[in-house]
Parts: structure tokens; sequence; C-alpha cells
């Protein structure tokens, strides 16, 4: 299997499509850029697909090429961890709409010869899925032994139980939600306006230049990372305490700690992500509501559900708090469907899924191996 | 396989084979891992303590964190063939509204609860004056979880009230199985099963 050229690090491929989007457009062709980790076995049947987050990456378990930095998840994927490349194939694509190497607004548009920009369709959640399927199918594997993500990765993984329970035995869906709350959707306009009012973001259509709108990006980074931390966390971790300084400077530079770390997690954002994927991608979070086309009952988008699913949230998320993930645990209780659900304890807020914690890679360990049994 | 508790060996004994089964305070899923294992039964848990759905989870079974007195609703009429509550029901905000709710899931309920007017019990009460403190009764007063102590008459009573049908009753004395005669009295535990 393993000359075979689909499978191994930095994967690209162009399929044909057309892949029909929710919005009546189509795309066409399709790129995506993907990573696989481990051996698919003979009869396909070990087959894990890592959905990442609204800034993720195909990067889960290797080297960044932009930051260096180790892989997004190396706590869950790796060899011996609780996603196990020495005994799952692993599969992680970069989402279309993201910058990456998937399709997306900085990529060619084949009409034009140009990058799309802001002609490029808006997508949902649902469009990353079935784009997901797509690649699935070239890669040969019908059927998934289960799909984890966190945060837009679960949003991804509960759809594809929705949209293809047949090809999903288990799913594993951790601090995410079944829709986009009020709440969530201003925070990401927040961002989306301070994109768009950079005067470099020019529509969108910055690419010829290279002259992104880095300082918009950067603040829709800024107002975005807030919402990843817990105010205990950020009071713990800095509190008022000052930035290389002895007193206050009675001006605008960067005085407290917190406000350094903000603008350094904005200023090194840019370096990896384009404005405009940022934009589609907020939106497609936006668009989500998986009750919407099941006649705004949650349950129905789960009837007859065979799969398997885990749900784990955290006490200190408030971006997806553990009501969010109760929802969807009520619905697949209502639907009848195989369900685990725990909230664990963690003082880093949304991003607790990204960092180490034994409780979660337990869970997720026991509940995967249970699964692998049947 | 680790030696069940007596009262859930009673309700595992009497659990058909591949039944749907719904246990409400689960633990950490020992009744649920000898029904799935043993009986091939399909076996959900609901638990409301972290360490323990945690243990549950990952030796594989399905449990979901939460509490008995809230997150019920959200199962529907009939959806499982037996709902059981061990050690639970004193716990509860309603024990009766919470018998309702059990005989609205399941079919069948399987009750369990350490009875309040065992002989000890009420010698305690009795001679000392104080709330027992007893094996099935450990904690104090002021930090029980258990709210609403229950005889096995009362519950007699309120099966009565309910117009519920009972279709089997078990009681315990240490960890034997005791007869019926007296049991008020002469039983430290009971376990019902009804149908509504």
């Amino acid at each position: 299997m393993n000359e075979d050229t689909r499978f191994g690090l930095d994967r690209k491929v162009r399929l044909l499509g057309p892949l029909p989007l929710d919005s009546g457009a189509s795309l066409a062709p399709v790129e995506f850029a993907y990573e696989t980790y481990g051996t698919l076995n003979a009869d396909a049947s070990n087959a894990i697909l890592i959905c990442h987050a609204l800034t993720g990456d195909q990067y889960v378990a290797s080297q960044h090429p932009i930051t260096g930095k180790d892989g997004w998840w190396v706590r869950m994927v790796g060899p011996g961890k609780p996603v196990d490349t020495d005994r799952h194939f692993v599969i992680c694509a970069n989402v279309i709409g993201s910058c990456l190497g998937s399709s997306g607004p900085a990529t060619i548009n084949p009409a034009t010869d140009k990058p799309w920009g802001m002609d490029f369709p808006v997508l949902t959640i649902a469009d990353m899925v079935r784009a997901q399927a797509m690649l699935l199918d070239h890669l040969g594997i019908e059927r998934l032994h289960a799909v984890v993500g966190g945060s837009m990765g679960g949003m991804q993984a509960v759809s594809w139980a929705a949209l293809y329970p047949e090809r999903v035995r288990s799913a594993v869906i951790i601090a995410s939600a079944a829709r986009h709350s009020a709440q969530n959707i201003a925070f990401h306009e927040v961002g989306r306006q301070a994109i768009m009012a950079d005067p470099r973001w020019r529509g969108g259509a910055y690419y010829d230049d290279d002259d992104p709108p880095s300082s918009g990006l950067a603040v829709a980074r800024m107002a975005a990372h807030i919402t990843y931390l817990s105010e205990a966390g950020l009071t713990e971790k800095f509190g008022r305490r000052l930035q290389d300084r002895e007193a206050k400077t009675f001006g605008f530079d960067a005085d407290f700690q917190v406000e350094s770390y903000l603008r350094h997690q904005g200023i090194s954002f840019v370096d990896r992500f384009d404005a405009n994927s940022y934009l589609y991608i907020t939106r497609a979070m936006d668009y989500f509501d998986l009750a919407e086309a099941h006649g705004g009952v949650l349950a129905n988008a789960f009837a007859g559900s065979k799969t398997r699913f885990c749900l784990i949230s955290f006490d200190t998320d408030w971006l997806y708090p553990t009501s969010e993930s109760r929802t969807i645990v009520h619905a697949l209780n209502a639907a009848g469907a195989e369900v685990s659900f725990m909230e664990l304890s963690s003082p880093f807020g949304h991003d607790s899924f990204l960092l180490e914690n034994p409780e979660m890679n337990r869970i997720v360990d026991g509940f995967l191996k249970a699964g692998e049994g049947r | 396989m680790t030696k069940l508790r007596p009262d859930l060996q009673i309700i595992a004994d009497n659990i058909a084979p591949g039944s749907r089964v719904l246990d409400i305070g689960c633990g950490d899923g020992a009744l649920m891992a000898a029904l799935r294992d043993e009986k091939g039964c399909d076996a959900r848990g609901l638990e409301i303590d972290p360490a323990n759905v945690s243990k549950a989870v990952a030796r594989g079974l399905s449990v979901v964190q939460g509490d008995a007195d809230t997150d019920l609703s959200a199962y529907p009429d009939a959806s499982f063939d037996y709902a059981i509550l061990s050690q639970t029901l004193q716990t509860t905000h309603r024990p009766d509204i919470m018998v309702d709710q059990l005989l609205r899931i399941g079919k069948q309920a399987f009750v369990s609860f350490p009875n309040f007017a065992h002989w000890r019990i009420r010698l305690s009460l009795l001679g000392r004056g104080r709330m027992p403190v007893t094996r099935l009764i450990p904690q104090t007063w002021y930090d029980t979880p258990n709210i609403h102590h229950v005889t096995i008459d009362d519950f007699r009573a309120l099966v009565r009230d309910g117009q519920y049908t009972q279709e089997g009753q078990w009681f315990l004395s240490g960890d034997k199985q005791t007869g019926r005669g007296m049991a008020n009295l002469l039983a430290e535990h009971a376990v019902f099963l009804l149908r509504g």
C-alpha cells in the first residue's frame, strides 16, 4: 500500500467534480491537500478521518510547513495515541474554502485563470463534508471506522453522521455544537468586519500584488482568540501584569502582558492564513444549523442511525458550552442512537481540546477500541 | 468477571437476553457490562459522577453524563425494554415522578433501594434518637445524597397509588436473599420489578 501515491504526507489531488453546493452553485474541479498516516488494512476498515477546526489544516500530526511547529493534534493522533497510527489509517484534509492547498478563494478560478477571490462560492459545513466524501471515494474508502473532530471539526463530524450514516461507524465530537448561536455569529461578524475594513482588503482582490489585509486579519484573530480562552485562564496566565516595564506608560503601547500576547497571536496568524479564507470559513460556520435541514428537529438528523457517538465538552468553554453538546446528546437519545457524553474539567476554555488532557485521551481511546471489536 | 453487587445480580438474573436496557445511575457500568457481555443486551447508561462516566466510557459502554432528575425527558416513550434505577430512587427530587418516567421510557422497570424500616435502623432511631448511619446508609444526615428515605411498605403504597403492576420483588439481608415475610422489618434492601 505504501507505494500508492495517493497515500502519505503532503498529498495533493485535483478531482474533476463538479461538487454541487448548498448555495445552488457548484465547484469544479475540486482541489484537495491532505495527509494520510498509517496503513490502510486489506478490507479498508481501519480508516479514521480527522476534521480540523476553523484555522486548522491537514498537518494534524506532522510539522507545519510555514510555522515549523508540530502537528496541531499530536497529543491525540500518532503511534500509541488514542487515534493510533500503528492501528488506524488516518486521513486529514484541508477543508475546501481554506488556504493550505485545497480549493479556496486563493486558488485559481479556471474560468479566469486568476485567483477566485470573492468569486469563490460561499460554502457550508455540509459542502465541506461532501467534498471530503469525494476525496474518500478517490482514496477507495467506503466506510470510516471513525470521524473525529473538535470545534468546527466536530461540526463536520456530526454532519458526516447525519449526511452519510452508512459510511460512519463511530463519531467523536469534541467541544462543538449543532448550530452557531447568535453570540457565535456576532463574534465572527466582528472578525469579518475587521478584515473588510482594512483598506488593503479591496473586495478580496489583493492576491496580484501580494499585499493582503494583514492588519484586519490580525484584529480578527485577536478577537477570536479571546473566545478560545477562559476568563480564569487569562487571569491565571496574565492577570494585570505589565509587559517588560515597571509602570504604565500612559500611552497606547502594549502595556499589559495580555495585550502583548494577543498582538503576537494576531501578527503570527497572518503568516499562515488567508483573510478571504477566514471570511468564507466563518460564514460556513455561521450558516451551520444541523436541525434546520430536518424540520427544525435535531433528532430527525439521526433517525435510525447505527453510528456510535462520543461527545466531550469542557466546563470552561463558553464558545461552545456544555449545553450545546447536551442538545446533541438529547437529540441522539431521542433518536435512540448509541451515545456517550462527558463534560471534562479544564481551566483552558475552548482551546482545551487541543491541549494535553489525559481524561479526554482515555475516553477517546476506550471509545474507539470498543468500536473495533464489532 | 468481577462479582456484581447483590441487588445488581438479582436484576441481571431477571433480564431477558437481547433486551434494550437503560441503566439510570449506572455507576462505573458494572451491570451494563455484565448485561452486554453475558446476555447480549443493548445497554445504555446515565450517570452523574464524572469519574464513573469516564470509567464506563473507557470500557466501551454508552454512558451519558447527566442528572436523572432533568435528563430523562429526552428519552422517547417505550424506547427500552427495561429502565433500571438501582440505589438511586432515594436521591431523586421527586421519586413519584421518577417512577413515572421509568415506566414511560421502559416497558418494565427495576427499582432497588435501601429499606429505611429495617429493624436495625428502627432500633437506632428509637434507642439513640439520632438519624441512623448503617452499612447501606453510611452518610450522616447533613451530607447524605439520600433526600427521600423510603421503606418497603412506602414503596408498595407508591406502586398501588400509581396503579403500576408489580411483577417481581426480591429482598436482601446482608448480601443474601431473604423471604417476603416481614420484609419491611427484616430486609435491608429491596428490588422491585414494575410494569406501567
